[in-house]
């Protein structure tokens, strides 16, 4: 098994990702610089937070029109599974291969802070190793991470299960004060129709070991991990 | 202009009067800003050698060994001119600046601090300066990937029209993989990598050097360079990646002064001489001048030697991050510092005259007039209002509203946020570094030599609270017009009592900055003396670090050290005007027993949350710590004599708070050293009792005071 990093000029938690799959977790991943544009050797992807070409124009947008998006649509076209963290997140969106889109925060700076999430499906590759409405603790850290989607994707992400995480208080209730950002619906994350895609703009990578302060984020990864060896 | 002393002394050395563009490499080189004239000889006092450094003050940052092959690199910049001038830009090429400079050493840059100091944010125009400088750190150090981990900001009337703006990076390399900026070899070539050159920031190392006129932000926006966090980052990975594969024999970033000050500096440093060839330069604009070529300080630019064979392989990295590259020019035997522009000579100079042949010197300086210490304010009617003031005073209030528009996480390896006494990151499994930065101006002022000292205690003690004990000082000193005796004394003085404490501590002040002439025509103010710091430190294991708010019910608490009539100088006096009245805190002859004890206690795992004691005293230190539970303590035995005020307030240094479980074992291991039981954990309230006064502030209030500053930003 083989997952891919992918970096853009400007990522910035590549390195991370990797220190969590292959430190941590301990299995083979593989940082892939974006003009090496055939992917198809790898079980699956991950293209981490930062800021791709500088978030110039708008965040993702010029990584999302790179020729190696095409080998990443590819991958998840043939069911492999692909996360995209916050930058990798807004990628996602940029190119298509998620629904909806990320804008600036409804307070207009930069946030990073400690958020909680509420697992919402456990019925994804990335979300099989939580309890269905599990509320976790996985940071956040971005300036464009308010989710905006039509009323007509917001019903079908309902009618699917695609809303993966929303963010919440301690209770796991969906409020106002525990939405960072002005996501619509407190969404945090999303999963694509056939759900082997996944959006989210918290890290887990930064939640993944106890002397950080938390590891629920390393239960995504694992899930993948574990999703990628049973197929 | 040249000054006129200075032009002489060139001509006599070069035996001709300079042409135009060699008395601009001469205006640049020889400023303040480059060859600290007027403060090396004061710099000289400071211990800057120990076991633990490998590279001292010198080159681009210093290096510290910090174990198994790990190296720490270090150094500290002030962006403070660029930043009033234009405060997104200024203060977000202060952090790409400092960055390059721990690059340059080969050492991945993985921590930020920013001591920032501002005017009060009643005033627009302050408000406006605190808002984008800010945002310009947080728009260069996210983008770029690296956490602001600390800072420190401090609100004082001197700093309206004058913020200063100072950054500390700490970076991260293999012992095998540095490299200096110190040239090696005759016939290497020299790679300028990076960003194109452009006329952004022209001359502005002299522009740094001289006092802000109210006119400034006209006429010396040229002098400001805009940064480009995204190209940084490129230059990051491309700059590492050569270094990693042993291409690069020596490396020194464009800062002050441009080219020319980086490439002269670069020969000068290995005895060698240089040739450049300003046509090689690739430009942003056309018909650039030789001398443009040579002063402009466009940022995210990496000079590199590189052996003749190997120019090709480093072209091919720029090429892979899509940065520009070219070969640039060659080191030379003859020790002259040649520029060769469209086939002619523009410049033709003895390397070490432009490098080093600046005439430093100590300036006059007068001590001020004896101070009268005023007479004792009334003891407030009010204690819990008291209270309340200097909590929600903007110095002492959260600095949530601005830690958060930081990435404090990227590169995972922040273990204690911002917001705590010292930020902790893991380097090699539980090792880690401990980092804390700033300095107290106002100490400083009513007492240039205490304050000193109590800087380099304050932020030493911000460390042993988390059982971190310091290995390496940088400093930024930010002083007004040192032609002023009272300000050159304030400057000397300042320096003495860092340099005295730094050594009583044993820890070397390895690298740094100076910036003076930090004064503003227009709100006709000159900055309060500023030696800030920053302070790295080795903490052995970092999951032992104690917490920094009140976390096990009923825990004993202890304060450690001795609480003097020292209310000059503090938050509690400032508020209540008498800022220059009563005594500033001196620190205290058994501070290194102190310091020992703190951290030894802290690595026993015998307490359960320690924090220190500084600005706005006890009282703020407790309520700081009533985070998610109260407390209930007696302060009456604290010290003889002292009125309640005076207990509550006085910001005697080398003091903390701490809890535990088992505080006979605790008092015993802290030996010597005074310590009081004050009290015990618990309750949603933190009750005071002192004397026949009792206050009670609810946890709510206290976080409703702390929210001040948040609550001003939001509104």
């Amino acid at each position: 098994m083989s997952i891919g990093i992918v970096q853009f000029g400007g990522s910035n938690c590549d390195l991370d990702v990797l220190h969590v799959l292959k430190d941590v977790i301990g299995v083979d991943a593989e940082l892939v610089w974006y003009k090496e544009e055939d992917l198809s050797r790898f079980d699956g992807i991950v293209v981490p937070g930062g800021f791709s070409y500088g978030d110039y124009l708008r965040a993702g947008a010029i990584a999302a029109r790179t020729p190696v998006m095409a080998s990443i649509k590819a991958l998840a076209e043939a069911g492999k599974p692909v996360i995209g963290i916050c930058n990798g997140f807004q990628i996602l969106t940029e190119s298509g291969l998620l629904d909806g889109a990320l804008t600036t925060n409804n307070y207009p700076k930069f946030k990073c802070e400690s958020t909680l999430l509420r697992v919402e499906t456990t019925d994804t590759p990335f979300t099989s190793k939580f309890k269905k409405g599990e509320v976790v603790s996985i940071p956040i850290a971005h300036m464009e991470g308010n989710f905006y989607a039509d009323e007509a994707t917001l019903s079908k992400f309902e009618d699917n299960g695609q809303v993966a995480f929303r963010y919440v208080d301690r209770e796991g209730k969906v409020t106002d004060e525990a939405n960072p950002n002005g996501s619509q619906e407190n969404i945090a994350g999303i999963v694509s129709t056939k759900k082997n895609v996944l959006g989210m703009m918290p890290h887990p990578e930064r939640a993944s070991e106890e002397i950080l302060g938390s590891k629920d984020g390393i239960r995504i990864f694992e899930s993948m991990v574990e999703f990628i060896s049973k197929n | 202009m040249l000054p006129e002393d200075d032009l002489k002394i060139i001509t006599e050395k070069m035996g001709r009067e300079p042409n135009l563009v060699e008395q601009g490499c001469f205006l640049n080189l020889w400023s303040e800003h480059c060859s600290y004239r007027s403060s090396a000889p004061l710099l000289k006092t400071f211990t800057t050698t120990g076991d633990k450094v490998i590279i001292g003050p010198g080159d681009d940052a210093a290096i510290i060994s910090f174990g198994n092959g790990w190296v720490l690199a270090i150094g500290m910049e002030s962006h403070n001119h660029p930043s009033y001038v234009d405060p997104y830009n200024g203060a977000a090429t202060g952090v790409g600046g400092i960055v390059r400079d721990i690059i340059s050493m080969g050492a991945r840059p993985i921590a930020l601090m920013d001591p920032l100091y501002f005017g009060p944010l009643n005033n627009p125009k302050n408000l406006y300066l605190f808002e984008h400088i800010i945002e310009g750190i947080a728009g260069y150090g996210n983008c770029i990937g690296v956490p602001v981990v600390r800072g420190e900001a401090f609100f004082d009337e001197s700093y309206s029209g004058n913020p200063l703006v100072n950054v500390v990076a700490v970076g991260l390399a293999r012992e095998k993989d540095v490299v200096t900026a110190c040239s090696q070899k005759a016939g290497n070539k020299l790679v300028l990598m990076g960003s194109t050159t452009g006329r952004d920031g022209l001359g502005g190392a002299s522009f740094a050097s001289r006092d802000l006129s109210e006119d400034s932000e006209a006429e010396d926006r040229p002098s400001i360079q805009i940064g480009d966090p995204f190209t940084e980052k490129l230059v990051i990975e491309a700059t590492l990646e050569a270094i990693g594969k042993g291409y690069v024999k020596s490396c020194r970033d464009l800062g002050a002064a441009g080219l020319a000050g980086a490439s002269s500096e670069m020969a000068a440093k290995g005895n060698l001489g240089m040739k450049i060839i300003a046509d090689n330069v690739i430009l942003r604009e056309t018909g650039m001048t030789p001398y443009e070529i040579l002063i402009a300080e466009s940022q995210e630019r990496m000079l590199l030697e590189v052996e003749p064979e190997n120019v090709d392989a480093v072209l091919e990295i720029a090429k892979k991050y899509d940065l520009n590259g070219s070969m640039i020019g060659e080191l030379t035997e003859e020790l002259n510092y040649t520029v060769q522009f469209q086939g002619e000579i523009a410049a033709d100079i003895p390397v070490k005259l432009l490098t080093e042949g600046a005439p430093t010197f100590e300036r006059p300086s007068t001590a001020p007039q004896e101070r009268d210490i005023g007479e004792k304010p009334e003891l407030p009617a009010d204690i819990k209002q008291a209270i309340l003031d200097v909590l929600s005073s903007h110095n002492v209030a959260s600095k949530r509203w601005i830690y958060r528009q930081y990435d404090h996480e990227v590169q995972v390896r922040t273990v204690t946020k911002p917001g705590d006494d010292a930020g902790i990151l893991r380097i090699d499994g539980n090792e880690g570094i401990a980092l804390s930065c700033g300095c107290n101006p106002r100490h400083t002022l009513l007492d240039p030599y205490s304050g000193g000292k109590g800087t380099v205690v304050e932020n030493a003690m911000n460390l042993a609270v988390k059982g971190a004990r310091g290995i390496a000082i940088v400093d930024c000193l930010n002083f007004g017009n040192p032609e002023r005796p009272d300000i050159y004394w304030q400057f000397k003085h300042a320096i003495l009592g860092l340099g005295d404490a730094a050594r009583d501590l044993a820890i070397p002040v390895v690298g740094g900055n100076v910036s003076l002439y930090n004064e503003s025509g227009e709100f006709k103010t000159a900055i309060v003396p500023t030696p800030s710091i920053g302070l790295a430190g080795y903490i052995k294991d970092v999951t032992m670090a104690p917490a920094g708010v009140f976390s096990n019910e009923g825990d004993t608490i202890i304060l450690v050290g001795s609480t003097s009539d020292e209310l000059g100088g503090s938050e509690y006096y400032n508020i209540i005007g008498k800022e220059k009245d009563g005594k500033a805190p001196k620190v205290p002859e058994n501070v290194t027993a102190t310091i020992d004890a703190l951290i030894t206690l802290a690595e026993s795992g015998k307490i359960t949350a320690s924090h220190d004691v500084s600005l706005g005293g006890i009282a703020v230190a407790l309520a700081e710590m009533c985070e998610k539970t109260g407390a209930k303590v007696d302060l009456s035995n604290v010290a003889e004599g002292l009125r309640a005020d005076d207990i509550l307030f006085s910001e005697s240094y080398a003091r903390a708070l701490i809890t535990t479980s088992e505080p006979d074992a605790v008092k015993e291991m802290l030996g010597e050293v005074p310590c009081t039981v004050v009290g015990t954990v618990g309750g949603n309230s933190l009750s005071i009792q002192i004397g026949d006064s009792k206050t009670e502030l609810t946890l709510d209030e206290i976080k409703e005071a702390r929210e001040s500053l948040m609550n001003l930003m939001m509104e």
